[in-house]
């Protein structure tokens, strides 16, 4: 695991999220990125795992200095629960505390039933669903401890819906929302929110990388008839880290432009 | 500001959820024209606004009546020559079970008390919907429009009329999301769990300790926490959603 702290002092203007520090997986490219973005232009320090993607993930932590705000890139496999542990130590050794949570990293790798293999059905569950909950697990005592906390998992519309070719991938992501409303009802009494949200089709590298036809039918399926952008999605989750959101938890946002109704 | 040089119509105003969101949208810059039913407490939310800096125009009417949404609408454009956002606030309860059998009597819920809340909000969300979304339609620049369901439509002993209305406004929400989509306006809904209004001013410590030992943040909501909900989906932040349910119960609807 290797890791990069880097420190301004310059004071920043008041934000929603003033010096809130933050960890963010799956933040080197796409809605992560954004997200990690926006909560620093919020005014929060940001931690942020990635997998592969070593030089992406020094960029973002170099955007997250631009803005004034502390940045600490981490590299792990969210799939990884002794890992997810050392990366809230990290978190905590690094900027000092913990105060929101956001589960993004995730992948897709589709096949219809009965093409899908072991490998694609158990890769995918592991580090959407399994994941998920290896952070919440490993923050939950944090958390707990000091009374407050902010958590948003990153769904899908298709783990509400289910999708054709999606059967890991959907399966995974509506157990993100299972696991979201149970952490909600156990963490609610300890003063802290647990939310998700479901984004549609948004502009990212792997939408980017989807065949023409299908982005051109999910597009007609969207009712705001446009494909939503990652900043989009970043300010709803910012919305939900913000003490304006104080009395929602256990839900679901769809960010999707009315893809699913 | 997040509503700088907005104008945004608030029905319900005069109290409660109402006078927090216009309170917390004319700090974020917005000008507003206020209706309810009660001119006093209008008058009172006006003077508030006014007093913290802030432009709004009362007017007092019935939601049920097309003229008074459409009055409403109306003064948006006279005053201050633009519609963009419509937060749908007003609603009633009048509760009370749909059959009840005791002693040999019965009792049903009356005609009038499931007509006038279904009035109220259902058919006044409507009304004031059409009257907001044809001045955003022809100057084609798009809007909001924020309706207003409940916990309630989840089902509540003693509200069939509430929830029935709470439940219709889901599907209003997400029918005009879907017609009114080609045109710029996005159309959501919030639904409130228990919030310190006086819609739950009455509710018996008894039954309040109940309620709350149900709320997984166990606690009720204040109107202010509404009115945030309100800005948000207001708001650029929410450019992306339409057709959706925002509940802001303290987990409520998952339970504890």
């Amino acid at each position: 695991m290797s890791e990069q702290v880097r420190e301004r002092t310059e004071p920043a203007a008041a934000g929603l999220l003033q010096d809130k520090v933050a960890l963010v997986t799956g933040a080197s490219m796409g809605i992560g990125e954004a997200i990690a973005l926006e909560l620093a232009a919020n005014g929060a320090h940001v931690a942020f795992t990635y997998r592969q993607h070593a030089a992406e993930a020094g960029a973002v932590a170099g955007r997250i200095e631009q803005r004034r705000r502390k940045a600490l890139a981490l590299q792990a496999d969210v799939a990884s629960f002794e890992e997810a542990q050392r990366v809230i130590q990290e978190v905590q050794g690094g900027l000092g505390r913990l105060d929101i949570l956001i589960n993004n990293a995730g992948m897709n790798w589709d096949a219809v039933l009965w093409k899908m293999t072991e490998e694609q059905w158990d890769r995918v569950i592991s580090v959407d669903l399994k994941g998920t909950f290896n952070y919440l697990h490993a923050a939950a005592p944090v958390f707990k401890e000091q009374g407050s906390g902010k958590i948003v998992n990153v769904t899908s519309i298709n783990g509400l819906r289910g999708k054709f070719g999606q059967s890991n991938y959907s399966a995974a992501k509506g157990g993100v929302i299972a696991l979201t409303k149970t952490a909600a009802r156990e963490l609610g009494r300890y003063n802290v929110n647990v939310n998700a949200v479901a984004p549609g089709l948004i502009e990212t590298p792997m939408v980017k990388q989807a065949p023409e036809q299908v982005r051109e039918m999910a597009l007609a399926e969207i009712v705001l008839g446009r494909l939503g952008t990652p900043e989009e999605v970043a300010s709803v989750v910012t919305f939900l880290c913000s003490e304006a959101a104080r009395h929602i938890t256990g839900q679901v946002i769809q960010v999707d432009g009315g893809q699913y109704m | 500001m997040r509503l700088k040089d907005k104008v945004a119509w608030i029905t319900g105003a005069g109290a409660g959820i109402g006078r927090a969101t216009a309170l917390r949208f004319a700090k974020e810059g917005a000008r507003l024209v206020l209706g309810d039913l009660d001119e006093a407490g209008l008058q009172e939310t006006a003077a508030a606004v006014e007093a913290s800096g802030g432009q709004a125009v009362a007017v007092a009417g019935d939601i049920t009546r097309r003229e008074a949404a459409e009055r409403m609408a109306a003064a948006a454009l006279e005053r201050f020559g633009r519609l963009d956002i419509l937060i749908n606030n007003a609603g009633i309860n009048r509760d009370g079970l749909a059959v009840k059998v005791k002693d040999g009597q019965v009792q049903r819920m009356g005609d009038d008390v499931w007509d006038s809340v279904l009035a109220v909000n259902l058919k006044g969300t409507f009304l004031c919907a059409q009257a907001a979304a044809v001045p955003m339609i022809q100057r084609g620049e798009g809007g909001r429009v924020v309706n207003t369901s409940s916990i309630g439509a989840l089902g509540n002993i003693g509200q069939a009329n509430y929830a029935a209305s709470k439940a219709g406004v889901i599907g209003l929400t997400k029918t005009l999301a879907l017609e009114w989509a080609r045109f710029g306006i996005t159309v959501n809904c919030i639904a409130p769990g228990a919030t310190a209004t006086r819609m739950t001013a009455g509710i018996p410590e008894k039954l309040m300790e109940g309620l709350l030992a149900k709320i997984p943040l166990r606690r009720l909501a204040q109107p202010e926490e509404i009115a945030e909900a309100h800005l948000f989906l207001a708001s650029d932040a929410a450019a992306y959603i339409t057709g959706q349910v925002l509940f802001v119960d303290g987990g409520i609807s998952v339970g504890v």
